[in-house]
Parts: C-alpha cells; sequence; structure tokens
C-alpha cells in the first residue's frame, strides 16, 4: 500500500465495505484503513444488538398465537350469531355479538403488538446502522441476513420475527462459522414457518401413516440452491426429497404449550420420517434431530458450498461478475478454516484487488439510506421515516420478493425508475436535513479529497443548500461504492 | 393416444395452414396501419397451469388434484372453455376475452429449463437463452432492439416496477415506471444531476434520463397523483391491477412505449393453495384484473394489442403433503388482446396418467414456449425467422414460430 493517508482507499473502506463516512470518520480511517475495518471485525461483541426492551421470537410468537386465538373467538363468535338469529330487542342489546361494528367505541390508542414489535426492531437495526464506526458488520448483517432471507409478505408470522430472526440466528454467526449460521438460521421457527416446513410430514412417520398428509420439500430445496451448495452444486431432485425427509419434525411449539415453550424450536418425533436417508452419496442413519444437524454440517463443508459463498460475498462486496482471483482466494479461505466467516472476511480486506477493483457497484437502497442519515448526521428518533424511503425505493425491510433475497447487481439498483425514485428520495432527505450546515462540509465528510471536480462545483453552483445537499447524495462518489 | 388428442392435434395443424398464407410480416405504424403493442407480463413463482386452466374434461385429473381440483360442473366449476378445459372462476374478464375470441390459452407448454429451481427458471424464460447463467439481457428487450427505425420514442420498451423485469433489460432503452410514494424532486434538480452524471458516470446518465423521460410520458398522459401512488404489492390484487393500469397508461400515449413488461409475484403456492377459493384464487383474480385494466386502458391500442402471462414452470400434478404443489414442468401460457386470434385452447394434450407424467410428478411439456414468443413477435413486428433464431432466442433455429396466433 501506498506511504502516508490514501483519501481514496480511506474512502474505499466505508464505501465499498462500510456504510459511509460520518463527519470525521474519513480522517481517522485514513492512515490505516485496513486495520480500520479489521478493528470492528474484531471488536468484541462485534454484530450483536444486546434485547434490552426487544422481544426474543418466543415471546412475540406467543403474542401472535394469543391474538389468533381472539381472533378465532370472535369469528365463532359472530358465526353462532349469524347462525340463530336474536329477537331484534336482544340484538339491539349485544351488537357486539352480531359481529357488527360497534358505534362510538373509542379506538384502542395502542398500536397492534406486531407493529410496535415490528418497529422496535428496525429502529433497533437502524441505530445499529447509525453507530457503527465503519458498517463494514452491519453490512455483513444485510448480507447474510439477505442470503437466509425471509420476508414479512408471508404475513404476521414473519412480521413479528424477521427482527429477531436477523438478531438470534444471524447476528450471534456472521464473524463465526457458516456451519453455526446455516443450522441457527434454519432451525429457527421464521426460517421454518417461512418456507413451509412445520407443515412437512414423513410419509413414513408415525403422523404420516395415520394422515394422508406428506412432505412439503421447500425447505430442503432452498437450503440446497440458496443457503449451500447454490444451484448447479451437483445435487438431483432426489437430493431435495431425500433432506426434506431429513428434516420432517423440525418445527415450533404451538400455543397449546404441550411440547415446550410456544415459538420455540421443537422437533416433532412422531412426524420425523424415521431410518436411514442418503443425500449426495451420503447415508444418514442418526435418529431425530441429529440427522439433520449431521447432513447441514456437511453441506456447510462442502467445496460447492465454499464456492457459492465466496462468488456471492465477491459479487457484494467486488463486482457482479466476481473476479476470479477474489472467489479462489475467498474458497480457499473458507476451505482451509472449516468455513471461519471472520477469517473469510480477513482475507476479504486482505486482497488487493478489493481496494484497487473501480466503484461500479451502486448501493442498495438499504445501504443509501444508511449512509446519507450517517453522512448528515440525521437523529433518527423514529424508524418510520427511514422504513417509509426503504418502502418507497423498492426495498421494503425484510420484505424481499422471495426466498433468493433482494438482487445484488448493478442493472437491478441502477435502473431508470430507480434512478428516478432515488432522485425524489434525495430530495426529501435534503429538505428534512435542515441544519446541516454546508454542503461543501458534507461532501468533506463524505469523500473527502477523494471527491471529483466536477461534483465539487455542482454543490458550488446549486441554487440553494437544499439542492446541493440532493446533488451530493445523488453525485457518482456517493452512488456507487 | 386418445381422440381428442388427435383432434387437437389435426386442429393445431390445420390451423397453421389456413394461417400461413395470411402469415406475413406486417408494416409498422405507418399512417393509419397497426399500431401493435405487446405486454408481458411474468408470473414469478411457478403458476399451477393445471389449476389456471383445468383438464376437467381428463379422468386422471381429479385424482391427482385431490380437494383443489376444479370440476366441469357444481359448486367447483370452472368457467367453461372448450368442454374439455375449463378456466379457473376468479377469472371471468379473461373468460369473457375467450368467447369474444380475443383471449386464448397454450397448454401443456414449457420453456427448455428442465431443473426445478424458480431463478434458474425464471433466467432461462426471461433471457430468451436455451439455458440458465445467461442473464445479461432479455429476449423482449432484444426483440425491441432489432425492430426496425429503433430509437424513436415509439420503440422503446417500458419496464413496469422499481427494477425491471430481466425480459425487459438489456440493450435497448427502457423507460421505467412504478407507484410510488415520494412527491417529484423537480426539473431543477433533475436536470443539474443529469448534468453531473454526463460528465462523471455515463451509465448512471442513461438511466436517469430514462426514468425522468417516463416521468414526462406520465404527465404528458395525464396520470394523477393517485394513480401513482402505490395501491399494494405485486402479489396484491390492487398492486396488480394498479401496475397494469400505468402500464396501460403509458403505452396508450402516442409518444409512449410499444412493449411492456411486467412482473406479478405470489404464485410459489406450496402449501394451501387454495381450489375455488384461496391464495391461488386471489393471485389469478389479480392477474384477471390486469388483463382487465390493459383492455380498458389501453382503448384504441387494445386492438392491435397481445398481452402474454407467462411463467417459469409449472407445478407437480398431484397435490402434495400440505395441499399444495411443488415444483413442476409443464404449465400454460395465456394470450389476450385484440390482436390475439383466440377462442381456443391450443395444446398437444400429453394426459396425466402416472406413465405420461414428466418424471412422473409433472404434466409433461408438448411445446416449447418459444414457439408461442417467437410466433407472437413475428405476427405483431415482422421480426424474420433469422432475427428470432439468432439475436432474440439464440440457438433457437430449430424451433419454428407458431403461426396464426394473431388475427388475419
Amino acid at each position: 500500500m501506498a506511504v502516508g493517508p490514501d483519501p481514496f482507499a480511506a474512502m474505499t473502506a466505508f464505501n465499498r465495505f462500510g456504510l459511509g463516512a460520518r463527519p470525521g470518520d474519513l480522517a481517522a480511517a485514513a492512515g490505516d484503513p485496513r486495520g480500520f475495518l479489521l478493528e470492528e471485525l474484531h471488536a468484541p461483541g462485534s454484530g450483536r444488538i444486546e434485547p434490552g426492551d426487544l422481544i426474543a421470537s418466543p415471546q412475540a410468537l406467543q403474542m401472535f398465537f394469543a391474538d389468533q386465538q381472539q381472533q378465532r373467538i370472535a369469528r365463532e363468535a359472530a358465526a353462532m350469531a349469524a347462525v340463530a338469529p336474536m329477537p331484534a330487542a336482544n340484538a339491539m342489546a349485544e351488537p357486539a355479538m352480531a359481529g357488527k361494528p360497534v358505534e362510538g367505541k373509542p379506538k384502542p390508542a395502542e398500536p397492534p403488538a406486531e407493529q410496535k414489535i415490528f418497529r422496535a426492531e428496525a429502529m433497533a437495526r437502524f441505530k445499529a446502522q447509525l453507530d457503527a464506526s465503519c458498517g463494514f458488520v452491519e453490512r455483513l448483517v444485510a448480507f447474510w441476513s439477505n442470503h437466509f432471507a425471509v420476508s414479512v409478505a408471508k404475513g404476521q408470522f414473519i412480521r413479528v420475527t424477521a427482527g429477531a430472526f436477523e438478531r438470534e440466528a444471524i447476528r450471534p454467526h456472521v464473524l463465526g462459522k457458516f456451519s453455526q449460521l446455516l443450522i441457527a438460521a434454519e432451525s429457527h421457527p421464521a426460517m421454518i414457518f417461512f418456507l413451509d416446513n412445520q407443515r412437512s410430514i414423513g410419509p413414513g412417520s408415525r403422523a404420516g401413516r395415520f394422515d394422508a398428509k406428506g412432505l412439503n420439500e421447500n425447505l430442503a430445496r432452498e437450503i440446497l440452491e440458496l443457503h449451500t451448495l447454490g444451484v448447479g452444486g451437483g445435487y438431483s431432485q432426489e437430493d431435495v426429497t431425500a433432506l426434506a425427509r431429513i428434516i420432517t419434525g423440525w418445527s415450533f411449539a404451538e400455543a397449546g404449550g404441550e411440547t415446550g415453550e410456544p415459538g420455540s424450536f421443537f422437533f416433532k418425533t412422531n412426524w420425523h420420517e424415521p431410518g436411514a436417508q442418503t443425500l449426495l452419496g451420503k447415508t444418514y442413519a442418526q435418529e431425530g434431530r441429529a440427522q439433520g444437524d449431521a447432513a447441514l454440517l456437511d453441506l456447510a463443508r462442502r467445496p460447492a458450498t465454499a464456492r457459492h459463498v465466496a462468488s456471492k460475498l465477491a459479487r457484494h462486496f467486488i463486482a457482479d461478475d466476481p473476479p476470479a482471483d477474489v472467489v479462489d482466494a475467498l474458497t480457499k479461505t473458507f476451505l482451509d478454516s472449516d468455513g471461519d466467516l471472520g477469517v473469510v472476511c480477513a482475507a476479504l480486506i486482505a486482497h488487493d484487488r478489493a481496494w484497487s477493483a473501480p466503484a461500479t457497484k451502486i448501493r442498495t437502497p438499504s445501504e443509501f439510506v444508511a449512509a446519507a442519515m450517517r453522512a448528515t448526521g440525521f437523529a433518527l428518533s423514529e424508524p418510520g421515516q427511514a422504513l417509509g424511503l426503504l418502502n418507497a425505493l423498492g426495498m421494503p425491510l425484510w420484505q424481499p420478493a422471495g426466498p433468493n433475497g433482494y438482487p445484488d447487481t448493478v442493472a437491478a439498483w441502477a435502473s431508470p425508475e430507480q434512478m428516478k425514485l432515488r432522485l425524489d428520495a434525495s430530495w426529501q432527505m435534503a429538505q428534512r436535513a435542515r441544519d446541516v450546515g454546508s454542503p461543501l462540509s458534507v461532501l468533506d465528510t463524505a469523500s473527502g479529497l477523494a471527491a471529483s471536480r466536477e461534483t465539487r462545483e455542482a454543490l458550488q453552483h446549486a441554487e440553494s443548500r437544499q439542492q446541493a445537499l440532493a446533488l451530493l447524495l445523488m453525485s457518482p462518489e456517493f452512488q456507487r461504492r | 393416444m386418445n381422440s381428442r388428442v388427435f383432434s387437437r392435434r389435426r386442429a393445431l395443424q390445420g390451423m397453421s395452414v389456413a394461417c400461413a398464407a395470411a402469415f406475413a410480416p406486417r408494416p409498422l405504424s405507418a399512417a393509419g396501419a397497426r399500431d401493435p403493442r405487446v405486454v408481458v407480463i411474468i408470473l414469478r413463482g411457478a403458476l399451477d397451469g393445471l389449476a389456471a386452466v383445468a383438464p376437467v374434461g381428463d379422468p386422471d385429473y381429479a385424482p391427482l388434484h385431490g380437494a383443489l381440483a376444479l370440476a366441469p360442473t357444481g359448486e367447483r366449476a370452472g368457467l367453461p372453455l372448450d368442454g374439455f378445459f375449463a378456466l379457473h372462476p376468479a377469472m371471468p374478464a379473461f373468460a369473457r376475452l375467450y368467447r369474444e375470441k380475443r383471449g386464448a390459452v397454450v397448454h401443456a407448454v414449457a420453456t427448455s429449463y428442465r431443473e426445478r429451481s424458480h431463478f434458474d427458471g425464471q433466467d432461462v424464460l426471461e433471457s430468451g437463452f436455451p439455458g440458465p447463467g445467461r442473464t445479461e439481457s432479455g429476449w423482449l428487450n432484444r426483440a425491441v432492439a432489432v425492430l426496425p427505425s429503433s430509437g424513436g420514442s415509439a420503440r422503446r420498451g417500458l419496464g413496469v416496477g422499481v427494477t425491471a423485469p430481466l425480459v425487459m433489460r438489456g440493450p435497448a432503452p427502457v423507460l421505467g415506471w412504478a407507484p410510488q410514494g415520494l412527491p417529484s424532486a423537480g426539473d431543477s434538480l433533475a436536470m443539474r444531476t443529469l448534468d453531473l452524471y454526463r460528465h462523471r458516470d455515463p451509465a448512471l446518465a442513461a438511466a436517469l434520463e430514462s426514468g425522468l423521460d417516463t416521468e414526462r410520458v406520465a404527465t404528458q398522459g395525464g396520470m394523477s397523483d393517485d394513480a401513482r401512488k402505490n395501491k399494494g404489492g405485486m402479489d396484491q390484487p390492487g398492486g396488480m391491477r394498479q401496475a397494469s393500469a400505468g402500464a396501460a397508461r403509458l403505452l396508450a400515449a402516442p409518444e409512449g412505449p410499444r412493449v411492456a413488461a411486467l412482473a406479478f409475484d405470489g404464485w410459489d403456492t406450496h402449501q394451501n393453495e387454495g381450489g375455488v377459493t384461496g391464495q391461488l384464487a386471489t393471485r389469478l383474480s389479480g392477474l384477471d384484473g390486469a388483463f382487465e385494466e390493459l383492455e380498458k386502458g389501453l382503448g384504441e391500442g387494445w386492438k392491435d394489442t397481445i398481452v402474454l402471462a407467462i411463467t417459469e414452470f409449472g407445478r407437480t400434478a398431484r397435490i402434495n403433503g400440505t395441499n399444495g404443489t411443488d415444483h413442476g414442468t409443464g404449465t400454460v401460457a395465456l394470450l389476450a388482446g385484440g390482436a390475439v386470434a383466440g377462442g381456443r385452447v391450443i395444446a398437444n394434450w400429453p394426459g396425466l396418467k402416472a406413465n405420461q407424467l414428466y418424471q412422473g410428478r409433472d404434466l409433461a411439456p408438448t411445446m416449447d414456449l418459444r414457439a408461442v414468443l417467437k410466433g407472437m413477435l413475428a405476427d405483431q413486428f415482422g421480426l424474420s425467422a433469422q432475427a428470432l433464431a439468432e439475436k432474440v432466442f439464440p440457438e433457437s433455429a430449430s424451433i419454428a414460430p407458431m403461426k396464426g396466433l394473431t388475427q388475419a
């Protein structure tokens, strides 16, 4: 590396790897940008969010179950009332029983529990992004959260658990062993529900023999295709079915509590397909949950998995078409370290190409909003503004269109509609940042000496502070990474 | 082979012969001539073709599809099409179009992809290449790129949604439009940003310029603020209708695009698929609403339009253990529009007996979807078989464009 502070390397640390610089950050990192990133990686508790007031998934799900139960009771009462019409006088006295809206009844002042849970989790995530020294670890959290995508579009079950899923299954493992991350993600109630595994019954299991129901291969397929080997990773339809049988019984305890704390992982022995299963040529004779754990451990260690993960990391951090030497180096590190993701990330930082490749990628909406808030010192007091911007920019929080997560290519995020939306979003953010001071000092914060002459001039010639700030947020230095 | 298959096959051949004479490239919008439009709707997640257009006349269908199966009559009756096939009852608008001979179904159709990954399946469907891994551009965009006199505003594509579907990405200029929730930034900032991009980042300049163009077309087309406001996701009937109404508005504008792509989500019905009602029915009602909105919004333009709904693959013929269906192969493509030679189900029916299913699981594909896509592009835009085989659908010379998809 060059001797002395390198403004471009410091900007690379914050833009390519992090979530953008806050005032003073660039100077702090300029002496040793790689060391700056490593320091964040090695900080104790890095990636984690202390629960504080946040609710663990079993408790969140218990609220959800209780809410469902209440709705069921109300529905049944309404149905009863409909089949047995009451005398008119009686009906007047008890309008609620007829399922009609009650006139004049005050609306509850409290927002519904699931909304409160979701917003609290969102706020904790945004706060972690704003407070991060660089944001590399938060980028890794978002990366793995997207790799193991769940979507709140599936319904309230995910809405109340999506934040806890990221906090409980993803965050503790982003710098640990991939195998542990994999097992934590696949056994979390949010993932089990999102990909329907709680309904999958082994045809030869005790439950399966008394019920016409059977396998659902959704989770098994996505484990192989998306989470481990990757498409083209050398598995067949038979392997999908075998893995589906292996993980039958991976479920969660329901509302009744007979099987354990409601909302926590529960292995349903009666639903599990008995006997040995052969996956990718290897036979798994373990009983119960151990069979699935063993299969996932092996999947986590396969070369195809190492290459799949390495390619995705290189695509995310360096270029859509990931450089082969980086992919090779990360694959080797992954295999040599038994999937130690902290070691793999250090290898990524150590690779010269990670610092020399041109900034061809564009920030995702989530990265863009976080970087804009960091650069302008935005004091986020409630999550609504950031959530609204993410919705408008087509990347609503924890709501990708499918289990493959949000796209990670330039074409997807530098589209015509997206650029027009970013222009509008930049204008909104610039108008909200009323006491931001000189836009040129914000430019120094975000890009420092790496800012181009054209961008600097465009800001100087802007017709208002707000316009200058919006231009800064739209500038190539701010959009590209 | 039963007689049904025979008559169907013969009908198809007969049609091909009858239409061969009528088939000739048509002039593009010269004064007073046709002004053809094509709208492609990608159904992401793999539509259950056997549920959307049910072969109620096939005795093997009801046992396979179990509680989800439609029936010829009674409570679970589909909307009658031709006696053998019935349409899902959530699609009354498409049924009407079919009766008016402006709607058609292609059944037991598939791309060349034979695995079961959504994402690769969508890449093959949208890229137009014979296999996965080629995602730099989509076939609809490349079709626009080879149109004569490309460059005029009418020769631009339109991608609906915050990100354009792959089928519409590529070398030809593309407008983007999506329902949105932010007030417009205004011209001054837009022009200054564009100027900065022209100096520093030509790719972003091109994208932003195109995005701004759409805004202009939408405004000149009189699209109200309310019409632009987001009314639900692309997996919700409200969102599907709104996206289609917006696309129709842009396609109807004299200076607007003539080729558009939309993508609707939510077709991955692994559990609780539902029959006459339920989650698939809800999605199908959204698709039906999309056809209706396009018809309404295109006005005069509808008579020269083909709307085509396609999906990456079908679903297993037998319902699974959770009252849903897993990833399968053969499925349907739906065509609607004033230009469609409709009122028919085009199929070479393979049957649903165990030994007739693909890999014992899926409706067997008997037609390559590219034949349909090629036929549509040839009929609508006069693209030559050579351009279609080389530029639009590479390595597809052996697949002839289906003839007679449009009205003579």
